[in-house]
């Protein structure tokens, strides 16, 4: 006798399309998702617990492992967290400023270079995966020069940055983003205008706008469907006010406008690199800070715009060498409970890509 | 700098109309304000609504475990008037629940949980208050200070 019945699909923990170690279980409807639950924690490494028995400067090396794809940016969020309770962030040089944000947007380079690139391979698209990581390669070459690993640098400071960085660094640097132009180009043929690509992601997934508030969004997928919200404009931090640049904002709230808003980031991320190469003063790059560093009683929550959202820090003093609570902030920790109502109702090709959509990193889920 | 909220009035304002429930809590963010356990749900519904105020995001979710009481901690913003509020809800060391703010941001629901995993908080009326990052029978809540770990 012919019958329908529903499908449980477990996807995960280990397969190439969840972007790391994560399990959703499906509920099928033939190719149509009825309900998806998400399960998480498999990468938990309970840093919120460590960093409670390490100093305020032995935790910076473990923030390179929240967001893997943006070390630096981690670096500069938990930095800025530290200055703020210390009550030094008026006291930072220049030179360190302008350097902080020259990396945090080469950083934003790398982590959007990633999430295109993998969506390229999502939608089946493996010849715009390779054009993209080549971009970020060199992206992932310069950082290596900054902090000699690829992607877990260590080299923002409280105070400021480990070390200058020399004249060979800018140059290379400027090479780069020179080449960045012809190369979005590039991307913008072979995907953004590419027929199969637009009816793939065109009109899939669309989140509201009250959704996307109700849900927490923030960092590019908010800005996606309509909310012109970034921090690096609306409540600035260290010389992002004297920077000219646009925050792209797209409309529809679909999966085409997710792709499309970081592609636009990463255009302004070359322009403010550029304007901060030009105006970067000359100066020291450390603010003169104790030995011992030992904020005073007290809190403070301080987040800056990531390249996936806002990454914040929630630190509590008791006087001591030790934070007494470190509360990590995680953006996409939050978006992806979201996963489950955006999915709902499509097809199950099409969940892979809402997954890759919110730009999920294990690292920064499960802490 | 953050733009803050005046406090005063809007204590007076939360004050007037659920009865005495908020009060300013001074710290030295000066932008927290403490609010009554069994209120909170009708204050933060207040706070996202209320024209003045528009506090529609919630920014944090955290939790502290103090050596007098357990401390819930909101951080929340305004994308119209961008400013920012805190709020804290004190909660005693024996019985340490409050009401879930799920029904008003959705957003609560995993952050709400995460609290619950690593904190022992429990959060009433909340949906689904199942333990998210760590294994369902882990036994005990790691960021509190009594528990001990081995690293």
């Amino acid at each position: 006798m012919l019958k329908t019945q529903e499908l449980t699909l477990n996807m995960g923990p280990v397969h190439p399309s969840t972007h790391g170690v994560y399990r959703c279980v499906l509920n099928l409807d033939g190719e149509y998702i009825q309900n998806a639950v998400n399960h998480i924690g498999y990468l938990h490494r309970g840093l919120e617990k460590l960093a409670e028995s390490r100093t305020y400067t032995q935790f910076i090396p473990y923030t390179d492992r929240l967001d893997y794809c943006s070390g630096l940016s981690n670096e500069l969020a938990y930095v800025m967290a530290v200055e703020k309770l210390m009550g030094i962030e008026e006291e930072i040089p220049e030179r360190a400023q302008y350097l902080r944000v020259i990396l945090a947007e080469l950083q934003r380079l790398g982590s959007h270079g990633i999430f295109l690139g993998s969506f390229a391979l999502d939608v089946a698209g493996a010849t715009g995966y390779f054009y993209i990581f080549r971009e970020r390669d060199r992206v992932l070459e310069l950082i290596t020069r900054v902090g000699g690993n690829r992607l877990t640098p260590n080299f923002m400071r409280i105070g400021g940055v480990r070390n200058d960085l020399g004249e060979d660094f800018f140059t290379e640097l400027k090479d780069l983003m020179d080449s960045f132009e012809p190369a979005f180009e590039e991307y913008n043929g072979l995907l953004t205008g590419n027929e199969i690509f637009q009816s793939r992601t065109k009109g899939i997934s669309v989140v509201s706008k009250e959704m996307a508030m109700d849900y927490g969004f923030n960092g590019p997928n908010l800005r996606s469907v309509g909310v012109d919200y970034d921090l690096r404009r609306d409540e600035p931090y260290l010389v992002y006010d004297r920077m000219q640049f646009d925050v792209p904002v797209t409309h529809n709230g679909d999966l085409f406008d997710r792709f499309v808003i970081r592609l636009k980031e990463m255009e302004q991320s070359v322009r403010i690199i550029k304007q901060a190469m030009k105006e970067i003063p000359e100066g020291p790059v450390m603010a003169k800070v104790p030995k011992v560093i030992k904020p005073p009683v007290g809190e403070a929550f301080h987040r800056i715009e990531n390249a996936k959202g806002h990454l914040g820090f929630h630190l509590v003093s008791d006087g001591s060498t030790k934070p007494y609570r470190n509360k990590i902030y995680a953006p996409t920790f939050v978006m992806l409970s979201a996963f489950p109502e955006m999915a709902k109702g499509t097809h199950i090709m099409d969940a892979v890509l809402i997954l890759a959509s919110i730009d999920i990193v294990l690292g920064e889920v499960d802490r | 700098m953050d733009k803050i909220v005046d406090r005063q009035a809007l204590v007076g304002e939360l004050n007037q109309k659920f009865g005495e429930c908020a009060e300013i809590f001074e710290d030295n963010t000066n932008q927290s304000i403490k609010v009554k356990p069994d209120k909170i749900v009708e204050v933060m519904k207040e706070l996202r609504d209320n024209p003045n105020y528009e506090l529609n995001l919630i920014m944090n979710l955290s939790s502290v475990d103090y050596p007098e009481n357990f401390t819930v901690v909101y951080h929340l913003n305004s994308l119209t008037y961008r400013h920012k509020l805190t709020v804290k809800v004190e909660l005693d060391k024996a019985t340490p629940q409050l009401p879930s703010i799920v029904s008003v941001w959705k957003a609560a629901d995993c952050m709400e949980r995460e609290v619950y995993d690593l904190m022992g908080i429990t959060f009433t009326g909340h949906p689904n208050l199942k333990r998210i990052l760590l294994a369902d029978d882990f036994v005990g809540h790691p960021l509190r200070k009594d528990f001990k770990h081995n690293a």
